[in-house]
């Protein structure tokens, strides 16, 4: 009997609960998370692994273009594409391809996810603005490290930015339209890659969407970049970057605030990078004020 | 000074190998990695890395004071290595080839104590070379015979002892989310290396207030430890001005001058750095005052490796390192991602060498034992990098709340993880740490790595502090 107890006891207590896990409320660090011995309990163990499988996945998963070709021509939109051939009120988009021949490939050869091959650039030169008459802004959607993150946002996002373009052009002149340049999607491509697209298609303002490197609990983040007067061999300090675009990040209707923004600042200063930047950065200044008077506290100390 | 480019030969039955120079042969003798490919500077098969590393273990290790990979001219970290160099420490080794510097360490002769005499005869390219033709099993070998002993509050690299950096990051700097993660990590035993926050936001005030928040929690709980925002070194000069409480000085290093001068320093401002620190007078037992961190493929990813190989620009720069008189230098390994260091297996082995080379150049070594999402590794890969490093003697290895860092979305060793080395390698903390530990109850029996089933009551008030809010 006595035997029976005390192996009773063995298996309620063979995992150790942390009463700090209610912290959880305030983080999303994985704090508090008990332990088996000294090691982590298993229910915590396999929801890691299916957190990673997810943001492995997100990397490897092909992107389905005949998928997001179809999702991206039934938005509704009245945005003015000029020189199109076909259907009027579908979004026209054409998919390309970088020099990279795999993900194994993509994944060591950063520099060829920065270029088109041949092919590609012959079909984005047919689709050209000419050149006394540039599109005001070309639109590039690349698969990146997250191809779900594309998937997933891209249509959506492109839904309301599309929208607000319609409704506010960017230029100061109310009536001018916006140009919109056919929407490019890019497979196994890098962000840089959008300059080429935009210098290509003779488009005064690139807009890239990218999915970006999958983090452990954000498989489907994706990123926003936008370089004035693309062309190729520009680096990051030429652009502006609004990153974490997703339900459980920055929501879509904030990230076409934000990037519609940019836009019509691009378009009046004739200029992205480091100079827009800089106004950012004073308003992060601001908030560290606020910061500073409430630096102590927190439950250690008080 | 430099030799004829034909001198780099090799033949082998009725073939010759020719190599354009010793940082070719170098770059060709190096175990296979991405980062190589990328630069162009790999081998282009297996048979001539093979050959390249006899080729190299023949060479007199005297040739590397006398063919330099980056010219004296051009480059202040040369400048550093060439005139650091002790001639009458080397004057052990000097009769050695590369290949017999191997059997030698290897050998009985090669004692802590005597290691430790050779140190600064050996520069970072004898180092690198040396280590392209060990094998993972001599890299560890040796790194355990190499004792590097520093000090602040507690005392780093004793051997048999293994200690955690407690990493609370977090992606909005939350004050309340960065207490809650140090919290956890202090009640698994984690932080006797330092507690280090990687800032989201990069500035002095944002440096500032995180040194403050820290340092309470240090005095308050009477921790004897240190800490340090890994902002910009510039950045904590500025901070250490405006008063704030600062024991460690970060910053990333590189192996080149053109490295270092894309992470916005030279070797004067780290000195600057390190007197500015010392002047605040902070260390209890000791007056190591600089946090380095390194990896592979900086130099490349800057495009500042001047046609050398990752592991030998890796190398150089713990000749920056050991300059200043580090606690801590961390190699943080898998970072960086595919393009440098492809998969689990490339990772483990240039963690290895990294390990072996600092400790071979009396630096207090630990390493991020780490991987991204798009790096075909896993936690699989991290536990046997861990234990590896563990038997090797690494100083330290980083400690996050299950293996997630939420700040810079990658995967490093958990606070879980330290204890498991602990356990298995009978591993201890600095001995001033595990004596608090003892104290605050946080262990039930510290001996054996036997964690307290509830609640510390030193503890339990803060914790109802914030439960009633």
């Amino acid at each position: 009997m006595s035997e029976l107890l005390l192996q009773e006891e063995l298996v309620v207590k063979h995992t150790v609960d942390n009463s700090w896990h209610v912290l959880r409320q305030y983080t999303a660090a994985r704090i508090g998370l008990g332990r088996a011995g000294i090691s982590v309990p298993t229910k915590h163990l396999l929801d890691f692994q299916l957190a990673h499988a997810q943001a492995q996945d997100a990397v490897h998963l092909p992107l389905n273009i005949e998928q997001l070709k179809d999702d991206i021509e039934r938005l509704k939109t009245d945005i003015e594409q000029p020189y199109k051939a076909d259907d009027a009120s579908a979004i026209h988009s054409l998919a390309v391809h970088s020099q990279v021949n795999d993900r194994a490939h993509y994944l060591q050869r950063p520099d060829l996810g920065r270029r088109l091959d041949a092919d590609s650039a012959d079909l984005l030169k047919r689709s050209a603005a000419p050149a006394e008459e540039p599109y005001d802004l070309a639109i590039v959607i690349i698969d990146g490290l997250s191809s779900f993150a594309i998937q997933k946002n891209a249509p959506p996002l492109l839904q309301l930015l599309t929208q607000r373009l319609t409704q506010q052009p960017l230029s100061d002149d109310k009536d001018e339209t916006c140009r919109l340049a056919p929407i490019v999607i890019v497979q196994q491509g890098r962000v840089a890659i959008g300059d080429e697209v935009g210098e290509l298609l003779n488009a005064k303002l690139v807009l890239v969407f990218v999915g970006e490197r999958p983090g452990l609990s954000s498989p489907d983040s994706l990123g926003l970049y936008l370089t004035w007067g693309p062309k190729v061999g520009l680096t990051d300090e030429s652009r502006n970057c609004i990153s974490n675009v997703r339900p459980q990040g920055l929501v879509y209707q904030e990230a076409v605030n934000k990037v519609y923004y940019l836009l019509s600042q691009a378009h009046q200063r004739k200029l992205t990078g480091v100079n827009l930047k800089e106004r950012s950065q004073q308003i992060e200044g601001s908030l560290l004020e606020d910061g500073k008077e409430q630096r102590n506290k927190n439950f250690l100390i008080s | 000074m430099q030799r004829q480019s034909a001198s780099y030969k090799y033949i082998l039955g009725q073939r010759t190998f020719e190599f354009n120079d010793l940082k070719d042969l170098m770059a060709k003798a190096t175990p296979a990695r991405s980062g190589d490919r990328l630069a162009g500077v790999a081998a282009e098969n297996s048979e001539q890395r093979a050959v390249a590393q006899m080729l190299l273990a023949d060479l007199p290790l005297k040739t590397f004071l006398q063919d330099l990979l980056i010219p004296y001219e051009e480059d202040e970290v040369t400048r550093l290595i060439v005139d650091e160099h002790d001639l009458v420490a080397f004057s052990l080794i000097s009769h050695l080839t590369v290949g017999d510097f191997r059997n030698w360490l290897l050998s009985d002769l090669a004692t802590p104590k005597v290691l430790a005499q050779v140190r600064p005869g050996i520069t970072p390219e004898m180092a690198a070379a040396v280590s392209k033709i060990m094998r993972n099993q001599d890299l560890i070998l040796v790194a355990k015979k190499c004792h590097v002993i520093t000090a602040f509050r507690n005392t780093v690299g004793l051997p048999g002892h293994m200690s955690t950096r407690l990493q609370p990051n977090h992606p909005t700097d939350d004050v309340t989310g960065i207490a809650a993660s140090l919290l956890d990590g202090l009640l698994y035993g984690s932080g006797d290396a330092v507690l280090g926050i990687n800032p989201a936001t990069d500035n002095v005030a944002q440096a500032t207030k995180l040194m403050q928040l820290m340092d309470e929690v240090i005095d308050k709980y009477k921790i004897p430890t240190q800490s340090c925002v890994l902002t910009h070194v510039t950045n904590t000069l500025e901070a250490i001005e405006l008063g704030a409480p600062v024991d460690l000085v970060f910053q990333s290093i590189g192996g080149t001058q053109a490295t270092n001068s894309s992470f916005g320093f030279d070797l004067s401002i780290l000195a600057e750095a390190e007197q500015a620190a010392l002047s605040l007078n902070r260390g209890t037992i000791g007056n190591n005052v600089m946090y380095f961190e390194t990896g592979q493929g900086s130099a490349l990813s800057a495009n500042a490796h001047h046609g050398l190989d990752l592991q030998t620009c890796e190398t150089r720069a713990y000749a920056v390192a050991r300059k200043f008189n580090p606690l801590l230098v961390n190699t943080v390994v898998g970072f960086i991602g595919p393009e440098y260091l492809f998969d689990g297996k490339e990772i483990i082995r240039a963690g290895l060498e990294d390990h072996f080379c600092g400790k071979l150049l009396g630096l207090p070594m630990g390493c991020d034992v780490c991987y991204t999402n798009h790096a075909d590794a896993d936690q699989n890969d991290m536990d046997n990098l861990l234990t590896l490093l563990g038997v090797a003697g690494c100083t330290f290895i980083m400690g996050i709340p299950g293996s997630d860092d939420i700040m810079l979305n990658y995967q490093t060793t958990s606070f879980h993880d330290a204890l498991y080395a602990r356990k298995v390698l009978g591993l201890d903390p600095a001995p001033e740490f595990k004596h608090w530990l003892d104290q605050m109850n946080i262990f039930d029996d510290v001996h054996n790595f036997v964690l307290n089933d509830s609640l510390p009551n030193a503890f339990s008030a803060s914790l109802n502090n914030i439960l009633e809010q």
